[in-house]
C-alpha cells in the first residue's frame, strides 16, 4: 500500500472479538460499499468464533448470491461453509412483513384484521421512503431481544440522509404527542364529551377542512387506520426509543463507511459529527476503494516524462527505420537509434548506454559496473515492448495522481476528525462474488493495525 | 425534447453531476431550464459553488449561447404551504395545521405525502406559463431519488390517487401523473461500468418499464480513458517480456541501473494485470448496457473531481453526444 497508514488504525479484530460488542451499525452515504462491508465484518466475526447475524437493507441480490443465500428475506439465514465455530445468519429487512408481524403481535385478531385491509396501512407498510428507517429499527430491537446471536451487524437503509434511521424515534414520538393524532381521532373519541365542546368545534372545523383536501374516503380511512393503531402507537414509540437508547450504550459501534472522494467524505463528516451530537459511540471509519500502487517510489512526474522520453525515441526510431523491417526482435536496426539517440532537450532521462543516473531522479544508485548493464547484452528493445512500456509507465503515473488525491481528501477528513480511528480497504478491481472475496475484504479490514507495511 | 427529465441512479454514481451538466447542455440559445433537488442534500449549490439553496427558484449559472440554468432545492414543508395556498386558498389553514403537527405528519411521518409534494412541486414547473402564455421553463431538470426508490417516489401519486379516490388530492395526484407517463417526462438513468450499479439499473429500467414510466436515456459517468491499448495488453500479459521491459525503462531513463529498473517491471505489470481485469469488466458491462437498446451515453472520468468548469466540460460532451 503506497498510502500512508492514517494515523490511529482503527483495530477491527479487537472490536469483533470483544464480547460485550452486541451491535456494530455500518453508516455511511451510498454506493461506498456499506453493505459489502456489513458482510464482511459479519464473515470474520464469525470466523473468529461469534454467533453473528447481518441484517442488511439493501436488497442487492449479488450479496446474497456471494453467501450463498439465493435471496434473503425477514428471516436470518443461514449461511454455509463458514470455517470454525461461529455461525452467520444473514436476512434483509422486509418492511412490508416487519410491519404486518408487528400489527399481527400487538392486536387482536379483528382489530390486526382491519388494520391489514385497510388501503392506509397497505400504502404506508408497502415501504415509501421513511418507513424503511422505523422498521430498520423495529427489526434490530427484535434481533437483539431474541438474544439468539451475540453480535448483529446491521447496515443502515439507503435513505435520503443515512442518519434518517436516527431520527426516526424522534419524530413518530412527536407526532403522537402531537395534537394530529386526537384530531384524526376526533370523531370516535372525543364526540360525546361535553368538556371538550371547545375544542371539538375548532376540531370539526379543522376535519372539515382536511376532508376538502384529502376526500372524505381517505380521511376515514385514515381515521379508522389511526384509531385502530392507537393503542398499537405506544408500543411502537416505546421500542423505538428503546432501540435509540439501545443504540447509545455501551457494545454498540458505529462504523462509518466511505470512500476516498470529496462527497462521500463529505457525508462522512457529517455522519461523525451527528453521531457525536447523538452521543452514539463511533468505533471508527472504513475508507473503501483505496488504491495504492507496489511502484510508489516512481513518481506520476517521473513516469510521465520516461513514457514520453520513450515516446519519442519510437518517433525517431520510426523515421530512421523506414527501410528496416519491424519486426520483433530485429536487433541491430531497431536497437541501434534505440541506444544511440542524443538526449532530446528538455527530456530528462541520460543516454542509457552510460548508465548515468537521470537527472531528476533523487540520489541515484551510483553507476555499477555491472555487466548486465552493458547494452550489447540487452535483448533489443523492439518498438512494441516500447510502447508497452510507454503504456505501462502512463497507467502507473495515473495511479499515483490518484492515490495523491486520494490521500489529499482522506488527509482533509482526518485533519478534520483526527480521533477517528480509520481502516483502510483496497479498491477491487470487479465485485465481490463469494465468501472468499469477504474472506479477504476482512483481512484488509483487520490489516489497518497487523501489519502497517501493507 | 421531453420537457421533464428526470435524472436517477444507484447512490455514488453522480446522478445529481450529470443533472446538473443535462440543465447546462439543455440551457443553450437562450433556453431557460430549471434543475430541482428533491432530496435536501444542497447538492446542486455545492455543484455549481453557491451558497444553499433556498425554497426559491434563483439562477444559478449561464449557459452558452445564452441560455440559462435555474436552481430550486424544494422543501416539502414549505411546498406543502404553497400548495395548500396556491390550490386552496388555505394559508391561514396552513398555519394551524402547522400547528397541530399536520404540516409535520404530512411531510416527515406519512412519507408517501412527502413524496407526493415533491413530484408536485416540479410537475408545477413544468406547465407553468408566463402571462405571454409561453412556459416559465423550456426545461425541467429533476436530480431524483437513487434507482431503487425513483419508480415508487415517482408513481406515489398513482397510489394517493388510489387512495383518495375523490376529492381536490385525487385530481392533483391524477394531474401529476398525467405529465409523468406522458411523453413530456423522460427518465434517465445514470450508471457506472460495475457489475451492481449496472444491475441496479437493468433492473431499474425494468420496473419504471412495469409502471408505466416513460425511460430516456442511460448515461455512464466517470469512464476512464484507455491507457493501455490491445495490442500493449496482450503483449503485457501473456507472458510479459521482463527483460525487455527492463531494458525499455532502464533506457527511458528510469533507475539508473538495471536492477532499479528491474525492481519496477512486477508492480507495474500488476498494475496492467489490475486495469486488464477492469478493462475486460467494463467491456462486459458496456455490452450488457448496449443489449438495454435505449440511448447509451458516456461520461468521462473528470480526474480532478468535478467543478464547474469540468460540469461545463460534462455539458459540452452531452451536447456533442446529442441530448440536447
Amino acid at each position: 500500500m503506497s498510502l500512508d497508514p492514517a494515523r490511529d488504525p482503527l483495530d477491527v479484530d479487537a472490536l469483533l472479538d470483544d464480547r460485550s460488542t452486541r451491535i456494530v451499525v455500518c453508516c455511511g452515504s451510498g454506493g461506498v460499499g456499506k453493505t459489502t462491508t456489513a458482510a464482511a465484518l459479519g464473515l470474520r466475526a464469525a470466523e473468529r468464533g461469534r454467533s453473528v447475524v447481518v441484517l442488511t437493507i439493501d436488497p442487492a441480490r449479488r450479496l446474497a448470491q456471494s453467501m450463498g443465500i439465493d435471496s434473503l428475506d425477514n428471516v436470518p439465514r443461514r449461511v454455509e461453509g463458514i470455517k470454525g465455530e461461529g455461525e452467520l445468519c444473514a436476512m434483509m429487512l422486509d418492511m412490508k412483513r416487519t410491519f404486518d408481524e408487528i400489527v399481527e403481535a400487538h392486536a387482536d385478531r379483528e382489530r390486526a384484521k382491519a388494520i391489514l385491509t385497510n388501503p392506509f396501512y397497505q400504502s404506508l407498510s408497502a415501504g415509501f421512503a421513511g418507513t424503511q428507517e422505523y422498521m430498520a429499527m423495529e427489526k434490530l430491537g427484535q434481533l437483539r431481544a431474541r438474544d439468539e446471536w451475540d453480535l448483529i451487524v446491521v447496515d443502515t437503509p439507503p435513505s435520503r440522509s443515512a442518519l434518517d434511521f436516527l431520527d426516526a424515534p424522534k419524530r413518530l414520538g412527536s407526532f403522537l404527542d402531537g395534537k394530529l393524532i386526537r384530531l384524526l381521532m376526533a370523531p370516535a373519541k372525543v364526540g360525546g364529551r361535553a368538556g371538550m365542546k371547545f375544542l371539538n368545534v375548532g376540531m370539526s372545523m379543522m376535519t372539515g377542512a382536511l376532508g376538502k383536501l384529502l376526500g372524505g374516503q381517505l380521511l376515514r380511512d385514515v381515521q379508522t387506520f389511526v384509531a385502530a393503531m392507537d393503542t398499537m402507537f405506544g408500543g411502537f414509540r416505546k421500542r423505538a426509543d428503546a432501540t435509540y437508547r439501545l443504540l447509545q450504550a455501551p457494545g454498540t459501534a458505529f462504523l462509518v463507511v466511505a470512500s476516498p472522494e470529496r462527497d462521500a467524505l463529505r457525508e462522512a463528516a457529517y455522519f461523525v459529527e451527528r453521531l457525536a451530537a447523538d452521543a452514539m459511540p463511533l468505533a471508527g471509519l472504513v475508507l473503501n476503494r483505496v488504491h495504492g500502487s507496489g511502484a510508489a517510489e516512481l513518481s506520476a512526474e517521473r513516469a510521465l516524462a520516461a513514457a514520453e522520453n520513450l515516446e519519442e525515441r519510437r518517433i525517431v526510431d520510426q523515421e530512421g527505420g523506414k527501410i528496416g523491417v519491424r519486426s520483433s526482435f530485429e536487433a541491430p536496426s531497431s536497437g541501434a537509434p534505440a541506444t544511440q539517440a542524443p538526449d532530446s532537450p528538455g527530456t530528462p532521462g541520460g543516454s542509457p548506454s552510460t548508465g548515468t543516473p537521470s537527472e531528476g531522479t533523487e540520489p541515484a544508485p551510483v553507476p555499477e559496473p555491472d555487466t548486465s548493464i552493458a547494452p550489447p547484452a540487452e535483448p533489443p528493445a523492439d518498438s512494441s515492448v516500447e510502447r508497452l512500456t510507454a503504456g505501462l509507465l502512463r497507467l502507473h503515473a495515473e495511479r499515483m495522481r490518484l492515490i495523491a488525491r486520494e490521500r489529499h481528501t482522506r488527509d482533509r477528513f482526518t485533519a478534520l476528525h483526527p480521533e477517528v480511528a480509520v481502516a483502510e480497504v483496497a479498491a477491487l478491481p470487479g465485485d465481490v462474488h463469494d465468501l472468499a472475496g469477504l474472506r479477504a475484504i476482512g483481512d484488509q479490514l483487520a490489516a489497518a493495525t497487523g501489519d502497517p507495511a501493507r | 425534447m421531453s420537457r421533464l427529465q428526470v435524472v436517477s441512479g444507484k447512490g455514488g454514481t453522480g446522478k445529481t453531476t450529470v443533472a446538473a451538466a443535462l440543465a447546462l447542455a439543455l440551457a443553450t440559445e437562450g433556453k431557460r431550464t430549471l434543475l430541482v433537488e428533491v432530496e435536501g442534500r444542497q447538492g446542486i449549490a455545492q455543484l455549481f459553488e453557491t451558497e444553499a439553496l433556498p425554497y426559491e427558484e434563483r439562477k444559478i449559472a449561464v449557459a452558452p449561447g445564452g441560455g440559462e440554468v435555474y436552481a430550486l432545492a424544494i422543501d416539502a414543508e414549505l411546498a406543502l404551504l404553497d400548495y395548500l395556498q396556491m390550490f386552496y386558498k388555505l394559508g391561514g389553514a396552513g398555519r394551524a395545521l402547522k400547528k397541530l403537527g399536520a404540516v409535520d405528519f404530512a411531510t416527515t411521518i406519512a412519507p408517501g405525502l412527502r413524496d407526493v409534494l415533491l413530484t408536485g412541486k416540479a410537475c408545477e414547473a413544468v406547465r407553468r406559463k408566463d402571462r405571454s402564455g409561453r412556459f416559465a421553463y423550456d426545461c425541467v431538470i429533476m436530480d431524483a431519488p437513487p434507482t431503487g426508490r425513483v419508480t415508487r417516489f415517482l408513481n406515489v401519486n398513482d397510489e394517493v390517487a388510489g387512495l383518495a379516490k375523490i376529492g381536490p388530492i385525487h385530481n392533483q395526484a391524477q394531474a401529476v401523473m398525467r405529465v409523468l407517463k406522458s411523453p413530456e417526462t423522460q427518465v434517465h438513468l445514470v450508471t457506472l461500468l460495475e457489475e451492481m450499479p449496472v444491475q441496479e439499473t437493468t433492473d431499474g429500467i425494468a420496473e419504471l418499464r412495469a409502471a408505466g414510466l416513460p425511460v430516456g436515456r442511460v448515461i455512464v459517468n466517470m469512464v476512464r480513458p484507455a491507457l493501455l491499448d490491445e495490442a500493449a495488453l496482450d503483449l503485457g500479459l501473456g507472458g510479459a517480456p521482463r527483460t525487455a521491459i527492463a531494458a525499455s525503462l532502464s533506457a527511458a531513463g528510469l533507475g539508473g541501473s538495471r536492477g532499479a529498473a528491474a525492481r519496477l517491471v512486477d508492480p507495474l505489470l500488476d498494475q496492467a494485470a489490475e486495469y486488464a481485469e477492469r478493462h475486460a469488466l467494463e467491456a462486459s458491462q458496456r455490452s450488457l448496457l448496449a443489449d438495454l437498446d435505449l440511448p447509451l451515453h458516456e461520461l468521462p472520468l473528470l480526474s480532478e473531481g468535478v467543478d464547474l468548469a469540468g460540469l461545463y466540460e460534462l455539458a459540452a460532451e452531452l451536447r456533442q453526444q446529442g441530448v440536447s
